[in-house]
């Protein structure tokens, strides 16, 4: 079942055309990998999913963006959309708080007070992202202290905590070391049957690893987007082979 | 943008062309010891049989190499799992080659109980398959390895051809047994080495289309 359905859409920044007629279904319980050079439109589309592009000035979006068939843009107020799309970003960004606060900061502001659930979301999040057993003992030490991979899962543990339904990742693993990067692929990979995830990589290795369907941008547009085996086996365009076998990009 | 790839690829191709040629060569050198008896030339076969499987070893590795080091994806990951599917029957056609210079020693100090027509124009066709195929694959030539395929009917019906007169042999003298049973098992290894070469030509449709036929499937 189609989670999230993108209909012409079309995104300028000024006079810039940075995403061209982009239509695309990214499916629930899967896992779909955006892919592409720099400057390609990927993060901008990512962005968009959850009105991350609304503060910047100049941008202008037309056509449709439908999160279970309701229009992000105009149907959804966007401090709920992002209660229901998370985000984790290429830089780990803990708050400068405790590991605690970093992932009840979120159910607070959403009215949680009881400090008893709370504690439940905090435990539930950080075992979610995989990292409960490291961190459980120093609760309320500062997460700057933390390895940048356990930042990254806490950023993770951040987002899961005000329980979302669509999790967008803009090269989460890029800053992060082989065994960090494998954890926190195993657990896109574990979660995936409760959300919807979608995920911007410059590695191609890590989308064939754990995307179901793939998508290639550039200039702005999608050429090619597919199941992520047959993306990267039989690519149907040429400058989709062009690109993965990196010929060019 | 990416030099250093492609001219290991070109390598590869280098490769698998004299592996190609030797196998070619130790066809046509088994045929010829049989034919003309000549011990040399079964000898020989063998010295092919060893530098055909060090070849085998070389491309396997090379091979497995650009896995490690390229990761490759869509048609470069085709073009190297299919070299890898190739050498294995290429080798296996070294072998069956060996086999048919082993039995030629035997007859070498025999009379042939017929003129032997059948078992060159086998060992003719299969050559032509295996050059073909090879190139089929260093030319990304689709509609050549197609060919490929259909002409191991030629040499299927060589065999049987081979086979029936070799009952009539037997059934005019139950002395020629032994040695119509050393023939027809040579023009078996000629039709085990058309089979070799009609897998590699699938292979090389798979690198091309990504699509593998199962034996004896129309594409």
């Amino acid at each position: 079942m189609s989670k999230i359905k993108i209909e012409d859409v079309n995104l300028y920044y000024g006079e810039f055309q940075a995403l061209k007629n982009i239509n695309m279904n990214i499916k629930e319980n899967e896992i779909t990998a955006f892919i592409g050079p720099s400057g390609c439109g990927k993060s901008t589309l990512l962005k968009s999913l959850n009105r991350m592009n609304d503060l910047i000035e100049g941008v202008k979006i037309n056509g449709r963006m439908l999160l279970d068939d309701v229009d992000i843009y105009k149907d959804i107020d966007a401090s709920v959309l992002r209660k229901r799309v998370g985000m984790v970003f290429q830089k780990p960004n803990p708050f400068p708080m405790s590991i605690y606060e970093n992932v009840a900061y979120g159910p607070k502001t959403h009215g949680i007070k009881q400090r008893s659930k709370l504690d439940d979301i905090v435990e539930q999040s950080l075992r979610a992202a995989a990292m409960w057993d490291e961190v459980k003992d120093r609760l309320k030490k500062s997460a700057l202290g933390l390895s940048g991979g356990q930042q990254q899962r806490l950023c993770i543990a951040r987002a899961f905590s005000v329980n979302p339904e669509v999790i967008l990742l803009d090269e989460p693993t890029s800053a992060l070391d082989p065994i960090s990067t494998m954890k926190i692929e195993d657990l896109l990979v574990d979660i995936k049957k409760n959300y919807t995830i979608v995920i911007v990589t410059h590695n191609m290795q890590q989308a064939t690893r754990i995307s179901d369907k793939t998508g290639f941008f550039l200039h702005g547009e999608v050429v090619e987007f597919d199941d992520t085996e047959k993306l990267f086996s039989m690519p149907e365009n040429k400058k989709t082979e062009d690109y993965i076998t990196g010929r060019f990009g | 943008m990416r030099n250093r790839f492609d001219k290991e690829l070109e390598i590869l191709n280098l490769e698998l062309i004299k592996m190609g040629g030797l196998i070619e060569e130790s066809i046509e050198t088994s045929a010829k010891a049989l034919i003309n008896k000549d011990l040399e030339m079964a000898k020989r076969v063998n010295e092919l049989e060893v530098e055909i499987d060090e070849m085998e070893k070389t491309i396997e590795n090379h091979c497995l190499k650009l896995l490690l080091q390229q990761q490759p994806v869509a048609s470069d990951l085709r073009i190297i799992s299919t070299a890898l599917k190739m050498i294995t029957d290429m080798e296996r056609i070294g072998d069956n080659a060996e086999d048919i210079a082993e039995i030629s020693k035997f007859l070498a100090n025999q009379k042939f109980i017929k003129d032997l027509v059948h078992i060159p124009q086998m060992a003719e066709a299969t050559i032509s398959m295996v050059k073909r195929s090879v190139d089929a694959f260093v030319n990304k030539d689709k509609e050549l390895a197609l060919k490929v395929c259909k002409d191991d009917d030629v040499v299927d019906n060589l065999f049987q051809i081979i086979k029936t007169e070799l009952i009539e042999k037997i059934q005019e003298d139950t002395e020629n047994g032994e040695q119509a049973i050393d023939l027809l098992m040579i023009a078996k290894y000629l039709e085990r080495i058309g089979d070799h070469a009609e897998n590699i030509a699938e292979w090389v449709i798979f690198s091309i289309t990504g699509e593998h036929r199962i034996r004896g499937e129309k594409i």
